[in-house]
């Protein structure tokens, strides 16, 4: 198993017909780093994330997640990774325990690690005073926070996080970002799409893409410099004018 | 109240599974473009669906252009727009037929209809969109399809809650250049967003927490009432500060705001002093210099402040 990176891709591509949504991108993420997978909305990052989470197949191109193949271990990718998005599918319904202890049998998490993970899980990320709570009932921080629980509760190697902070105030998005922070202080490799360029800001390095094509790539600082502006922001409507396709 | 286009006294709205308001009051004056931020739960969304008429607020008044809105209901929906958070749009029908749809509803004039939805489509450049299925449109389109939606009667007044939410920064950028063109037409609107630079392109700012209002003003006044100095520290990595960590002592707010560090300090304080007590807990700053306030320093404060004090 490569060591260095969590995931490495070469040359993936997606077409849907004549419409190629991922073109060619060679993308190297590092264990433990936070990298930041930036682009228009339409860009094709959700295509890219769906190919490196097993769930949708690449037309052509190869890479690697946790050490597996994409094209061919799937199930095994499945069970070391942790996804969330902004639309998380919680169930109402449950009491919060519950959709902690539901995630964690999905996953498969072995019965005699169970008590331990869910106790882990649930110090890690704050949730110990709302377990009973019936979860449609809470306001969307405590929601976030209880699906990052699910998400990472059978500790993955890589965590995906498909724009977790929607609409969130900039206090409660800071402290979900402290969330993330500990979770790649502990070596888990986190790949966050967002549309708060502060939050880029956060990550080790960011990745452009535009048209489906990777158009820059570095860390803060970098980037920065090489547009010669004082913001990711700024360096986002830069490179975001090179774009053909709406 | 007489002359303003919103005018909200007093409301108060504490129902299950509503976020509760507590005696809010404002107004909004003709023409302005007035934003409303503060944390979820604050109560904005009720606000929007009590102006909108479609919740009853259990006490206080709301009018719009003078017409109340729980006893004229009818009259007013016919001069407002409203784009709630989760909009609807019809998948299977392309950007021309829901917004034909959405002109039938409210009954515009047949004779008028296509021209009006041309006007829409130049204005919001979904033009060359427009036999496209709402369905496969990128999430930006969607959010402008659904703003000409809640625009196809001419509304004087839009009522917008977090019309941006997922929307990258070209396309935000280009939807608040189609706000700032419906107010240099003479539209009023109200807006709700979680993004702090577009709450610096409003004319006015409310701050709301908990159901009650925390401050009001145009984003300069706002700023210009921060309580303290602010400072830009650089030489840390924001990637090993947590928002939560206590500020040191003798420092009232400290916090990441992008690359940076930014530190309130009380007014008066030297550079040098605001440094070496943020070097406290983060060692590796360096850099510090003052730092220009905006409003996410602002809400940023006010939130951690109220937060201290509950």
């Amino acid at each position: 198993m490569n060591t260095v990176f969590s995931i490495q891709t070469q040359g993936l591509t997606k077409k849907f017909g004549a419409f190629v949504a991922v073109d060619h991108i060679d993308v190297e993420v590092k264990r433990g780093e936070i990298y930041g997978f930036l682009g228009a909305n339409g860009a094709g990052k959700t295509t890219a994330i769906r190919m490196l989470c097993g769930l949708l197949q690449p037309s052509s191109g190869a890479g690697t997640v946790a050490g597996f193949d994409i094209l061919r271990e799937t199930a095994k990718i499945r069970t070391r990774i942790g996804y969330m998005s902004q639309k998380f599918s919680l169930y109402p319904d449950l009491d919060v325990r519950e959709n902690l202890a539901l995630y964690m049998e999905l996953y498969g998490i072995p019965k005699h690690s169970i008590e331990d993970q869910f106790t882990s899980a649930v110090e890690r990320t704050g949730i110990t005073e709302i377990l009973d709570r019936r979860t449609g009932e809470l306001p969307w921080g405590w929601q976030q926070k209880l699906s990052l629980a699910c998400a990472t509760a059978h500790i993955p190697e890589i965590l995906f996080l498909d724009e977790p902070t929607g609409s969130v105030d900039p206090l409660s998005r800071r402290a979900f970002w402290d969330l993330i922070r500990a979770e790649a202080a502990r070596g888990t490799t986190i790949f966050v799409t967002t549309h708060y360029m502060d939050e880029a800001e956060y990550c080790h390095r960011a990745c452009f893409l535009v048209d489906g094509k990777v158009a820059d790539l570095g860390t803060p600082p970098e980037l920065k410099e090489r547009h010669n502006v004082a913001s990711l922001q700024e360096v986002f409507l830069a490179v975001a004018k090179q774009a053909r396709r709406s | 109240m007489q002359n303003a286009a919103i005018y909200i006294d007093g409301l108060t709205h504490n129902h299950a599974g509503e976020h509760a308001l507590r005696g809010v009051s404002f107004s909004v004056q003709p023409g302005s473009l007035f934003g409303l931020i503060g944390a979820d739960g604050a109560g904005k969304s009720t606000l929007f669906r009590i102006l909108s008429t479609l919740l009853t607020p259990q006490s206080g008044h709301a009018e719009i252009l003078g017409l109340d809105a729980h006893k004229q209901s009818k009259e007013i929906r016919r001069i407002i727009g409203y784009m709630p958070q989760k909009f609807s749009l019809y998948g299977d029908l392309t950007v021309f037929e829901n917004l034909k749809f959405a002109a039938r509803i409210v009954d515009i004039n047949e004779k008028e209809l296509p021209h009006t939805i041309q006007d829409l489509l130049a204005f919001s450049r979904l033009e060359p969109a427009q036999n496209r299925q709402a369905a496969k449109l990128s999430g930006g389109m969607k959010q402008k399809l659904a703003l000409c939606c809640a625009m196809i009667r001419k509304p004087s007044i839009l009522l917008l809650d977090e019309p941006t939410v997922g929307v990258d920064p070209v396309t935000r950028k280009d939807f608040w250049n189609m706000l700032a063109q419906l107010k240099a037409r003479g539209c009023t609107t109200l807006v709700s967003t979680p993004y702090m630079d577009e709450a610096e392109l409003c004319d006015q700012v409310a701050l709301v927490h908990q159901g009650q209002l925390i401050g009001q003003g145009t984003p300069q006044e706002l700023c210009a009432k921060l309580p303290g100095t602010l400072w830009k520290i650089q030489g840390y990595t924001s990637l090993h500060f947590a928002i939560h960590a206590t500020p040191p002592q003798g420092i009232l707010c400290l916090y990441p705001m992008g690359g940076d560090l930014h530190a309130l300090a009380p007014q008066g304080m030297e550079s040098a002093e605001v440094l070496s007590l943020v070097q406290t807990c983060c060692p590796k700053a360096t850099k510090i210099q003052q730092a220009n306030v905006r409003i996410e320093d602002v809400l940023l404060q006010a939130l951690q402040a109220a937060e201290a004090n509950s």
